[in-house]
């Protein structure tokens, strides 16, 4: 029943000696906040109860890294605005279906006639547009730099084939500015990063660079299996020790130190970056978002389409910019379990399983019951 | 009899319009059942909600089900809609205690049907009920216009008398109990995920649609007085079933993930998808609260039946964490597991 690459990293034995060690590298006087980055890393924090794992005064703060987190509903709204349009079939990533908008999800929108499919991946709905050639379908992209390469491949190919009745809502966003927003908020109390992996196995991790060397912050790179998460904390935490502050690598296997160079070659022919662009919860960042390049006009939602562009401000109660900086943890939200939950979400945070907010409600809201 | 039951909490219907969440088995379809209809036709059998509903015609207590079918594609790898039909039926009525004593079924056909394609299905239906031992006694057919539906929709309707030694009721459960399961699990509804062609993964997976009355049968010979309390996992898988479980008993429930018996395909197609397979839909499994007492003799019990050699006992009830399902992680860690929330899933029963 052994999975190759999953087991290797999940094995008892050796997360309990990667756990040991941690124990042994802190300080017991001392309180250490590490953000994890990347939303994938929060999943599995609790998917496989690794907080339990860890001593007490090693907090992990959850970060920004979470597509649908940070994508603020105006943009829902405007996606949802395409959708309605006549004779356009709106293509999305299974996450983004219950993201709720102004006026609803896009699965409410489709309950109401919309035509919404989920695709998972932008050549899905390339396809899709091939075989409904008297319909228009317009992809709607999100993610980072994980997921950006393939839609830029995705713009390419509709170009080469000639494929007039495909078009791409870009909100594919960098990650890099992010953490730089957060590394100059003013509550700031980080003690280092796990890095995202899955975004590094494409930028590679020269891009932190600025964490170690403005900041004084380690980054450790790290996978997505227990005990890659665990090393890599590991790794922070011996840097802390040692006062020293450098980009190491965990996640060799997946991530080369310069990236993937044929994808950055794609993003560079495709995208260019957005003078600003809104992200929820952490507000107005320069230079943090793709869009097509004028010569892709053709394939560019935002240019075929007209949307609303209206800026729709988060509910007041509602605190997932809080909690998206790491300075409030998600119970601390008001809302949280009550008028937002995972079949309704209020904040973006509730909705995708990589959110800080369903990620603890799904799997750590019972702390109290277990441990009491 | 029992000690009065405290009833849970009802659920409130509020959604304006019906999604496909509502069908997939989990949260939303339970609030649809508790919020909007059940409270239209109130009654004391009704109210214990669960897949059959148990009641005396002249001193016989007899078990009823009905259930429908809308699974696609029609075939897949290790049965069809057809089979599903009887099979759904003959287990809902099986966890209840109760053999089927007859089906009826009732078509709902698509205009254009191809004949043999019916012809397949009715003669699966055929097969099943054989392997169950149990007749179809009479249905219905209906034909609606092309475009209307996707190609058959099967609903089935089954009665049994239900084992007059059984007490099955979620108040029994007590601290201590075990959780016993069949076999491994999500076979079915990665099966028909796979089966639909759009995700380019392919497994050697098969559904485990079949009749689970053999797996209850060696319980009520093997320890009628210690079982209390059992379940298929159809919609919204074993996390979901327990999840009701633990509300309605007012207990907690502790699973060891380890243990869980989980094929390799099922696990790497969860785990590429990222969805919990637990969470994931049987159509041939039974899941089984035992008294601690009798926990092993029935483990056996469910090892003896043909197909069941992988059963395993997966947990405890206690009394702490009521009304909630934790899963302990191979490492020492702890979850909770929710019960399925939305539908990421196609259509799968």
């Amino acid at each position: 029943m052994s999975l190759k690459y999953v087991d290797e990293f999940r094995d008892p034995s050796l997360i309990a000696t990667v756990a040991n060690e941690i124990k042994r590298s802190i300080d017991p006087e001392r309180h250490y906040r590490i953000m994890e980055v990347c939303g994938g890393h929060t999943h599995a924090i609790y998917r496989h109860g690794l907080r339990d794992i860890l001593p007490e005064n090693v907090e992990l703060v959850h970060g920004p890294g979470c597509p649908v987190c940070v994508l603020p509903t105006g943009r829902v709204d405007d996606g949802l605005a395409i959708a309605s349009q006549p004779n356009v079939v709106l293509a999305c990533f299974g996450d983004m279906m219950r993201v709720p908008g102004t006026k609803g999800t896009p699965l409410e929108l489709r309950a109401r006639g919309a035509d919404i499919r989920m695709v998972y991946s932008p050549l899905d709905a390339l396809k899709l547009a091939q075989e409904n050639p008297d319909t228009h379908v317009c992809f709607f992209a999100i993610g980072f730099e994980t997921t950006a390469p393939s839609t830029a491949l995705t713009v390419l190919r509709a170009r080469e084939l000639g494929i007039g009745n495909f078009s791409v809502f870009s909100n594919h966003v960098t990650i890099v500015p992010a953490m730089r927003a957060i590394l100059d908020s003013p509550g700031m109390r980080l003690d280092g990063f796990i890095g995202p992996g899955h975004v590094s196995s494409i930028i590679g991790c020269r891009p932190f660079e600025f964490v170690a060397q403005r900041y004084g912050k380690p980054v450790v790179v790290a996978g997505f299996e227990p005990l890659d998460v665990l090393e890599s904390i590991l790794m922070v935490l011996r840097q802390l020790r040692a006062r020293e502050a450098t980009v190491e690598n965990q996640y060799r296997r997946i991530v080369p130190w310069q990236g993937n160079a044929a994808a950055l070659r794609a993003l560079a022919a495709a995208f260019e970056l957005r003078p600003y662009f809104e992200w929820r919860g952490l507000g107005f960042i320069s230079q943090s978002a793709l869009k097509l390049k004028s010569a892709f006009a053709e394939w560019d939602a935002e240019a075929r389409f007209a949307v609303p562009g209206v800026r729709v401000t988060d509910p007041r109660a509602a605190q997932c910019g809080e909690i998206l900086k790491g300075v409030l943890k998600p119970p601390q939200c008001k809302l949280f379990g009550k008028e937002c939950n995972p079949e309704h979400p209020v904040g973006a945070l509730m909705v995708s399983s990589e959110g800080a907010c369903a990620a603890h409600y799904r799997y750590a809201r019972l702390d109290e019951a277990v441990h009491a | 009899m029992l000690e009065a039951r405290v009833t849970p909490r009802r659920l409130r219907f509020t959604d304006e319009r019906i999604e496909m969440s509502h069908g997939a088995g989990g949260k939303a379809s339970r609030r649809l059942v508790e919020g909007l209809i059940a409270p239209a036709f109130a009654n004391p059998v009704l109210a214990t909600l669960s897949d059959a509903a148990t009641f005396l015609i002249n001193g016989t207590r007899v078990a009823t089900s009905a259930d429908g079918y809308v699974v696609k594609p029609l075939r897949f790898p290790g049965g069809s809609i057809g089979e599903l039909a009887v099979n759904g039926t003959v287990n809902d009525l099986a966890v209840s205690g109760a053999r089927a004593s007859a089906l009826m079924a009732s078509f709902i056909l698509e205009a254009g049907l191809p004949a043999d394609v019916l012809r397949a299905e009715v003669e699966a239906m055929a097969a099943a009920a054989q392997r169950a031992g149990v007749p179809i006694v009479g249905g219905d057919t209906k034909v609606v216009e092309h475009g209307m539906c996707d190609g058959i929709y099967i609903s089935t309707f089954g009665i049994g008398a239900v084992d007059e030694r059984l007490v099955l009721d979620p108040q029994t459960v007590r601290p201590g109990d075990k959780v016993l399961l069949s076999g491994p699990i999500g076979d079915h509804g990665i099966t028909i995920l796979l089966a639909r062609g759009e995700l380019e993964l392919e497994a050697e997976l098969r559904s485990d649609t079949r009749s689970v009355w053999p797996f209850v049968e060696c319980l009520l010979a093997t320890c009628p007085a210690g079982l209390r309390w059992m379940r298929d996992p159809t919609r919204g898988g074993v996390a979901t079933a327990l999840n009701e479980l633990a509300r309605e008993c007012g207990l907690g429930i502790v699973l060891r993930e380890e243990d869980i018996p989980l094929r390799r395909e099922v696990r790497g197609a969860c785990e590429v998808l990222g969805l919990d397979p637990l969470h994931i839909a049987n159509e041939g499994q039974v899941l089984a609260i035992v008294a601690a007492g009798d926990a092993q003799r029935a483990l056996e019990a469910f090892r003896s039946v043909p197909g069941g050699a992988e059963a395993r006992l997966i947990g405890d009830v206690r009394a702490e964490g009521a009304g909630t399902v934790i899963g302990l992680t191979p490492y020492g860690g702890t979850r909770a597991i929710d019960m399925l929330v939305g539908d990421p899933l196609p259509r799968i029963c």
